[in-house]
C-alpha cells in the first residue's frame, strides 16, 4: 500500500493530461481562431510525450494505487501506451483533414485528449467504480466527437444514435456492477475474487452477464452492434478512424482484465457467453460487410468481425490467449489506422467520396497508395505472409490449447469467407475502369501513415513481430502470475 | 410485512425493465428515451443503496453518488446532441431518425 504522495506520483501521466486539457481549453477560449491549429498540434505532442512517459515509468512490480482502485502493471502500461499512441495518430490524421475543410476547432483536440484520459483509467481500473468512471469519461467525449460536425444531419444523427445506445449500454453495465457488488460485497476486484473463491452465487453470474453485455456494446460485438454501421458512416471520417482503434483497444483490455482477474475462477460460467458473442460477431460482421458498398460501413462490419476474433482469445482464458489478444489488437490497430488514412485520401476536387467503386483506377492514378492499401487489406484478410495472418494464428493457437478446437476452425472458415470482402476492394483498385476524375494528391500525414503501417505488415519488418510477441508474453504473464 | 432487501431489488428490477422497454418500444420522442435512460440509472442507484445498507458497507452509496453525477453529465451531453440534431432535422421523432439504415 502506497501513501498519497506516491499514489499521485504514479498517476503523473494522467495528471499531466488533465491539467493540459483544462489549460488548453481556456487558451482556446481566449486566443480565438488563430490558435486552433497550434493547440491541436500541441495536443498531438502532449499525447505522444505522455505515451513515452508511460513507457519510461514501467514499475518493477505491479503497483496497487489508491487502496486497490487502480493498478499500474505491465498490462496497464501496454494499454495506456497503445491508447495514447492511437489517439495521437488519430488526432494527427484528423488535423490535416479538418484543416482542409476549415472545420478544425479547439474542442476537437481537447475531446480526444479527455477520451484518451478515460481510456488510461479504463485499462488500469481494478475497481468497479474506477472502471465505470473511466468508461463514462471516454464515452461522453466520444458521443460529442461523433456529432462534432454540427451542420451535418448525418453527423448529428450518428451522434444521437451513439448516445442513446451508449447510454443504454452504460445502464446494462451499471446494473451488472450493482449485482456483482451486492453478491460479492465489494467493489474491488480483489474483494470480488475472494468472494468468488468462497462461494460463486447465481447473482454473480447474472451480474457478469449484464456487465459483459454492456462492454460488448462498447466494442461493438454482435448482437450489440446495431449502432456501429450508422455511427461509422455518419461521423466525420477522421472521427470514425479514431473510434475504430483507440476505444476498441481500451475496452478489449478492460474486458480481458475483468474476466481474467477476478472472474477467472468462473471461467465455465462466462466462457459460453463470450463464445456465443464471438461466433455471432464473426457471422454478422462478415455477412454484413459483403452487403456494403460504402467503404466506411464496410469497415464498421469488418471491425465487428475483428472483435469476434478478439473474443476468441478472451474465451480461451489462458495467458497464451491474452498474449495473442494483445498481438491481434496491435496489428488490428495499425492496419485500421492505415486503411482509414487511405479512406481519408479519397478526396476529389468537389469533396470526399465514400463508395468502394470510387476507388476504381487507383492503381493507375496513385500506384503507391494502391500498393499500400492492398497490403493493408491483405493483412486484415489474414493472408500469409503478411502480419495480420500471425495475429489470427496466435489466437487460433490459444483457442486450440484451451480445447476450443472447433472455435478455431470456425474462425478460420469465417476468415476465408471474410477475405472476399477485402479482396473485392483490391479487385476494384487494380482491375476496374477508372472514373473520369482523379483523387487530389494525398497529404503528407496520410502518406507517412499508410507507408509505415503497410511496411510494418510486411515480412520485411521481421524485427517487429518478435518484439511485439515478447512484450505481449511479458504482459500476459504479469497478469496471470500477479493476479 | 417487513420491507427487506428482496423488495428493493424487485422495485429496481421493475424500474430497469421499464427503462429498457421505454428505449425500445417508444417510437415517438427522443426525449422519452433520455427519460428512460435516467430511469435505468436510478434503478441501479436503488440497487446500490439497498445492497450498501444490507451489507453495512458505504462503498455502494458512494457509487450511487458517482452515478448521479455522471447521469447529470450524460443528460447534458445528450440534450446538447439532441438540440444539434433538432436544428438540422427540425423534428425529434424516433421514427424519423433513419437517414442511415442500420
Amino acid at each position: 500500500m502506497a501513501d498519497f504522495g506516491s499514489n499521485m506520483a504514479a498517476l503523473l501521466p494522467e495528471i499531466i493530461l488533465v491539467i493540459s486539457g483544462l489549460v488548453l481549453l481556456l487558451v482556446g477560449a481566449f486566443a480565438g481562431k488563430k490558435a486552433v491549429p497550434a493547440i491541436n498540434l500541441t495536443i498531438v505532442g502532449i499525447l505522444l510525450l505522455v505515451a513515452v512517459l508511460v513507457l519510461l515509468r514501467i514499475p518493477d512490480a505491479a503497483l496497487s494505487l489508491f487502496d486497490g482502485a487502480l493498478r499500474l502493471d505491465a498490462l496497464a502500461v501496454f494499454g495506456k501506451f497503445a491508447a495514447l499512441l492511437a489517439s495521437a495518430l488519430g488526432l494527427w490524421l484528423a488535423y490535416g483533414y479538418l484543416k482542409t475543410d476549415k472545420r478544425l476547432t479547439t474542442e476537437f483536440g481537447v475531446l480526444i485528449l479527455f477520451a484518451a484520459l478515460g481510456m488510461m483509467i479504463m485499462v488500469s481500473a481494478t475497481d468497479l467504480l474506477a472502471l465505470y468512471v473511466g468508461i463514462e469519461m471516454q464515452s461522453l467525449a466520444l458521443y460529442v466527437l461523433a456529432a462534432s460536425n454540427r451542420d451535418s444531419l448525418r453527423s448529428s444523427e450518428s451522434g444521437l444514435k451513439y448516445f442513446v445506445l451508449g447510454a443504454l449500454s452504460s445502464g446494462l453495465l451499471l446494473y451488472g456492477a450493482s449485482l456483482i457488488y451486492g453478491f460479492s460485497g465489494s467493489l474491488r476486484f480483489e474483494g470480488i475474487a475472494a468472494a468468488i473463491a468462497n462461494d460463486a452465487s447465481v447473482g454473480l453470474v447474472v451480474g457478469i452477464v449484464f456487465l459483459l453485455s454492456g462492454l460488448a456494446f462498447k466494442i461493438s460485438a454482435a448482437p450489440f452492434h446495431m449502432w456501429t454501421p450508422d455511427v461509422y458512416e455518419g461521423a466525420p471520417t477522421p472521427v470514425t478512424a479514431f473510434f475504430s482503434v483507440a476505444p476498441k483497444i481500451a475496452a478489449v483490455i478492460l474486458i480481458a482484465r475483468i474476466l481474467f482477474d477476478p472472474f477467472l475462477q468462473m471461467l465455465a460460467d462466462w466462457q459460453q457467453v463470450v463464445i456465443a458473442i464471438s461466433v455471432l460477431s464473426m457471422v454478422v460482421g462478415y455477412l454484413g460487410a459483403i452487403m456494403q458498398r460504402n467503404i466506411k460501413r464496410m469497415m464498421a462490419y469488418s471491425s465487428i468481425a475483428n472483435m469476434g476474433y478478439a473474443l476468441i482469445a478472451i474465451a480461451s482464458g489462458t495467458a497464451g490467449g491474452l498474449s495473442g489478444l494483445l498481438i491481434y489488437m496491435v496489428l488490428y490497430a495499425i492496419t485500421t489506422l492505415g486503411i482509414f488514412a487511405c479512406i481519408l485520401a479519397m478526396r476529389r476536387a468537389e469533396g470526399m467520396v465514400e463508395q468502394m467503386d470510387d476507388l476504381a483506377g487507383l492503381s493507375r492514378s496513385q500506384p503507391a497508395l494502391a500498393i499500400g492499401l492492398t497490403i493493408l487489406l491483405f493483412s486484415v484478410a489474414g493472408i500469409p505472409p503478411i502480419a495480420g495472418f500471425f495475429g489470427k494464428y496466435f489466437i487460433f493457437l490459444a483457442a486450440m490449447q484451451a480445447n476450443l478446437l472447433w472455435l478455431a476452425i470456425f474462425g478460420a472458415v469465417a476468415s476465408v469467407i471474410g477475405a472476399f470482402v477485402y479482396i473485392r476492394v483490391v479487385k476494384i483498385i487494380w482491375f476496374d475502369e477508372p472514373p473520369q476524375q482523379d483523387f487530389v494528391p494525398v497529404s503528407r500525414v496520410q502518406a507517412i501513415l499508410v507507408a509505415s503501417s503497410a511496411t510494418l505488415m510486411l515480412p520485411a519488418a521481421i524485427w517487429f513481430l518478435p518484439a511485439l510477441y515478447e512484450w505481449s508474453e511479458i504482459v500476459a504473464l504479469s497478469l496471470f502470475a500477479g493476479g | 410485512m417487513e420491507i427487506g432487501l428482496a423488495h428493493y431489488l424487485a422495485v429496481a428490477a421493475i424500474l430497469f425493465t421499464i427503462g429498457v422497454f421505454g428505449i425500445f418500444v417508444n417510437r415517438k420522442n427522443v426525449v422519452v428515451i433520455l427519460m428512460s435512460v435516467e430511469l435505468i440509472l436510478l434503478s441501479v442507484n436503488i440497487n446500490l443503496v439497498a445492497f450498501s445498507a444490507h451489507l453495512g458497507d458505504l462503498a455502494g452509496q458512494i457509487f450511487a453518488l458517482f452515478v448521479l453525477t455522471v447521469a447529470a453529465a450524460e443528460a447534458a451531453v445528450g440534450l446538447a446532441i439532441l438540440v444539434v440534431y433538432f436544428r438540422n432535422r427540425g423534428d425529434i421523432s424516433v421514427d424519423h431518425i433513419n437517414l442511415m439504415k442500420g
